[in-house]
């Protein structure tokens, strides 16, 4: 099948992200990576692990997280994996409008939790002296869930990039796989966050 | 757009190099960047021996010892042995696989410019203040206390060209999982592509833990953290921890690719098809599971406590095993064979004994109580060097023999060859064999000096004879390179004459596209079962037509120097004002030439089935 | 793939659309599993009535359960052609589990 062939509903293929060479090509070598990824941040939460009560006399974690914004972070990233799996549920039947659309809402979703990152880290750092140079808590859970907001971050202009770049042409079997991948990405980005809200947060309140 | 193979001026053919996504011409360029840091690293390698040679010896002064020492060990590992494995596995992979290029051949390019911008972001460390001088390991303990910028050029500059390595490692993988001809198996493939994609594997695993390793460290360095601050709650055991669950998996990611290049020359030149290819396969991956559980054997005398020196030590032992099924399997399939000594044969047979005392050291090492009376002694040094010098070292060298006239179209000169292998053999047994003995007798390791009178004069003697005579081999075998680059004849595609794999079906070198017609694998050693039944060339796969290419770019180059630049900025933006901005410009660079690349469509070209058939030397014939 | 959609477009694009909305029902029954563990566990930890010393194991497992719908489900990784990606993402959690393991134990100093 041709890259650049233009499709309707009725030849777009069935698994579009693998119609083609390079789109096979994406979507292993996408799924190689997060491999990597896995053991990236499985780096990270293990120095964490290692280091969660080191506070250096400074707040310890019961006293800095807040049970309600990380619920409600939770619940924004929870939804916007749910949205992208719509956008690309509308992929898989070639309605582009649909598609852009719930990629959209992932995005705002992903923004909203983006700022609620950062208020977070605002008042750490201004009501509790809580820093990255305060103690070696500080440097680990700045460093583990500021990799996991960057991840974020990155994802949200990568979306918005392929969402404007193909705006106006469509869908075809050149983007489709573009796509699917950062929807790979995304979820990915979800099941990190899973894991920070379980280990870093709850059991920080657990104690 | 093309860059069909004619005569060009030098500036185009620079800017062709640049450019160049065609995995023959980036393994040439693996193979000049490494060879040249790892000319480099053994240069600095024979100014130690100098400042060894005689006991309390002022040749150097202790800080730059200490810089020399930590540049060899960075250097020779990620500067010049990984590239140089990578040189072959870009030469000659995507050829024994049957496929026209390798998955991702941008990401390819991306790669080594990557490396190769890493690496002489680290080497100018000697020209801007001073090289890092914490060991190649950079311990957090030391490393933090050192004073100057020489461990930020090591933090940072291995940032990137880790980063390269990853990003090649991952392209390997993804090539040997989809680019695979027809009827090329996962049971069919060459153990070079087998080990090749088992390295990979471990690439993408280990590669990650030095990024965050040496990114904590940067932290603890540059930003203020204190991930390893024992005043504030940190740890530098954590640094060791992180640092060895890469630093092992490393180690086997360098001698797996050497075990496989072994495994193509020991059949071709016993002329007998490789014993207990199964068994081989096995041996290696299970190697490769093995390798990320028994890091903490490098620290033993931390204490850990018994029970978990006791796990380790077994694990490590374990390894043993899939090693020894290998040696076994590489005596057994010369024995009864027709053999040719060649160069790359000699280093083959010179390699067998060299490696099994490299492996029976390390199975010393792995006993844990033992370990308390050889750590941090010349036994390690010695221990290391056979594994690393008698097993990877030995197998570059074959292989640059091997598959020199398949990457240049001409054979090195046979009588060069053995004389640079039996100079280089000599001489590296003169100067490690001893070394063990100098350990055991108590000589600690990174020191710059010994005192007379205390036994260690000889040995180390003879340990610097050892050195120069390798150095002279490595003169020889540059003169090799040179004479045959200018006298050399050309040879056609099975320069050997007993190749049994795909790469001596294509032309030497082979035209960009590799193949004119995808070929049809029938089995292990396909080229050899096409002569059994007395074919010339390949069963092809698929009728003549339009062959698909990627297009050049220039985009990897530029990604990298934005990178190369931001590094300077962060790695000086507490002493000056304009390290922010630097740093902020460098990746904008970076991300800039990468959201670039997104939005530009790239659908590369074709070959047209006309311009083929007029091309008539390569490819497969029907 | 092409000549069985020209043989019988419409046919093939309705069932495949059916196909497709079938399991978007599975993605949103696996969704609000997911929200109803977050939830267990967050009250899991605002709850006085448990052991400190259960809530972690039982969040942690909670975790993994969430994890595996993720990937199985929203991810894809229950359809065919996926051998690859299992097996990578799987050796990924062999070496988290050695890291954290590892650091949770001998790291005491």
């Amino acid at each position: 099948m041709h890259v650049e062939e233009k499709l309707t509903a009725e030849t777009f293929p069935e698994q579009p992200e693998k119609a083609t060479l390079e789109g096979k090509n994406k979507f292993i070598g996408f799924w190689v990576f997060l491999g990597g990824e896995t053991v990236l941040f499985a780096t990270l939460f293990a120095t964490f692990l290692a280091l969660r009560d080191s506070t250096a006399g400074g707040a310890s974690t019961q006293e800095l997280f807040d049970i309600k914004l990380v619920f409600v972070a939770t619940m924004l990233l929870l939804t916007s994996s749910l949205t992208s799996v719509y956008a690309i549920y509308h992929m898989k039947n070639f309605q582009f409008g649909k598609m852009q659309f719930w990629f959209g809402v992932t995005v705002l979703l992903g923004l909203a939790f983006l700022i609620l990152e950062i208020y977070e880290f605002n008042h750490y750092m201004h009501e509790f002296e809580f820093k990255l140079t305060s103690s070696a808590l500080g440097s680990a859970f700045y460093t583990l869930v500021g990799t996991h907001g960057a991840h974020v971050a990155f994802g949200l202009l990568w979306i918005t990039t392929l969402m404007i770049r193909n705006a106006k042409r469509g869908l075809n079997l050149y983007n489709a796989p573009k796509y699917y991948v950062a929807s790979l990405y995304w979820h990915f980005i979800d099941v990190v966050w899973v894991f920070i809200f379980t280990v870093v947060y709850l059991m920080g309140m657990v104690g | 757009m093309s860059t069909l193979a004619r005569k060009k001026g030098f500036w185009p053919t620079v800017w062709d190099y640049l450019t160049t996504v065609d995995h023959k011409k980036i393994a040439i360029l693996y193979l000049i960047a490494g060879g040249l840091f790892f000319v480099i690293g053994g240069i600095e390698a024979l100014l130690m021996r100098i400042q060894l040679a005689i006991p309390e010896n002022d040749f150097v002064s202790a800080g730059t010892f200490n810089e020399l020492m930590t540049m060899h060990g960075t250097t020779m590992i990620f500067l010049a042995a990984t590239p140089l494995l990578f040189a072959y596995m870009n030469a000659v992979v995507p050829l024994q696989i049957g496929a026209r290029d390798v998955a991702f051949p941008f990401l390819n390019s991306l790669g080594f410019w990557l490396f190769f911008f890493g690496g002489v972001f680290l080497n100018l460390s000697w020209f801007l203040g001073g090289a890092p001088d914490a060991g190649w390991t950079a311990y957090a303990s030391v490393a933090l206390n050192s004073p100057g910028h020489g461990v930020d050029f090591y933090i940072l500059g291995l940032q990137i060209s880790g980063l390269g390595t990853l990003i090649s490692g991952i392209n390997f993988l993804v090539t040997i999982i989809n680019m695979r001809a027809p009827g090329m198996t996962y049971m069919r493939m060459p153990l070079f592509t087998w080990t090749t994609f088992v390295a990979s594997g471990l690439i993408l695993f280990a590669f990650p833990p030095l990024t965050v390793g040496i990114a904590l460290l940067m932290f603890d360095r540059l930003f203020g953290g204190n991930f390893f601050n024992p005043a504030l709650g940190g740890n530098t055991i954590i640094y060791e921890h992180i640092f060895w669950i890469f630093g092992h998996p490393e180690v086997y990611i360098l001698v797996l690719p050497a075990f496989g290049i072994f495994s193509e020359i020991i059949p071709t030149f016993a002329r007998k098809r490789l014993f207990g290819y199964t068994s081989m396969v096995f041996a290696t991956v299970l190697i490769g599971f093995l390798g990320f559980m028994v890091w903490a054997h490098h620290m033993f005398t931390t204490g850990l406590g018994p029970i978990a020196n006791a796990i380790f030590a077994v694990a490590t032992m374990t390894i043993g095993v899939p090693t020894g099924i290998k040696v076994f399997n590489w005596l057994f399939t010369m024995w009864g064979g027709s053999i040719r000594f060649t160069t790359p044969m000699l280093y083959a047979v010179g390699f067998i004994p060299s490696f099994v005392m490299g492996g029976v050291t390390g199975v010393m090492l792995a006993a844990a109580p033992a370990d308390y009376q050889y750590h941090d002694t010349y036994f390690v040094v010695a221990h290391f060097h056979y594994v690393i010098v008698g097993g990877v070292v030995f197998a570059i060298l074959a292989a640059a023999h091997y598959w020199w006239p398949k990457m240049f179209g001409k054979m090195l000169n046979e009588t060069l060859g053995k004389i640079t292998f039996v100079l280089f053999f000599i001489g590296f047994h003169l100067t490690f064999f001893i070394q063990h003995f100098l350990g055991l007798m108590g000589m600690p390791r990174r020191v710059f000096t010994f005192l007379s009178g205390q036994g260690f004069d000889t040995g180390n003697l003879i340990s610097t004879i050892g050195a120069v005579l390798m150095g002279i081999a490595v003169v020889v075998l540059l003169i090799n390179v040179v004479v045959t680059s200018v006298k050399g004849e050309k040879v056609g595609a099975d320069p050997w004459e007993d190749g049994r794999s795909l790469e001596w079906a294509v032309a030497s070198p082979p035209p960009e596209y590799n193949f004119k017609q995808t070929p049809l694998v029938r089995g292990l050693d396909p080229l050899w079962i096409e002569k059994m039944e007395g074919k010339k060339g390949l069963t092809p796969a698929e009728p003549l037509s339009d062959i698909h290419m990627p297009n050049s770019s220039i985009l990897p180059f530029i990604i990298s120097i934005g990178l190369f630049i931001a590094a300077f900025g962060l790695m000086y933006h507490n002493d000056y004002s304009w390290g922010v901005p630097v740093a902020i410009i460098g990746f904008i660079i970076t991300f800039g030439t990468m959201f670039l690349r997104s939005i530009i469509d790239d659908h590369g070209y074709h070959i047209h089935k006309e311009d083929l058939l007029k091309d008539d030397n390569g490819g497969v014939q029907a | 793939m092409v000549s069985e959609n020209s043989r019988n477009p419409k046919v093939d694009l309705a069932f495949r659309r059916k196909k497709n909305a079938e399991e978007m029902k599975h993605q949103v029954v696996s969704f609000a599993l997911m929200i109803f563990l977050t939830i267990v566990a967050f009250i899991t930890v605002g709850y006085d009535g448990i052991d400190e010393w259960l809530k972690v194991p039982f969040i942690v497992l909670l975790a993994c359960i969430q994890v595996i719908f993720q990937l199985y489900y929203f991810m894809h990784m229950n359809h065919k052609g996926h051998e690859g990606p299992q097996f990578f993402i799987w050796s990924g959690i062999f070496v988290t589990f050695l890291t954290v393991l590892a650091f949770m134990t001998i790291v005491w100093w």
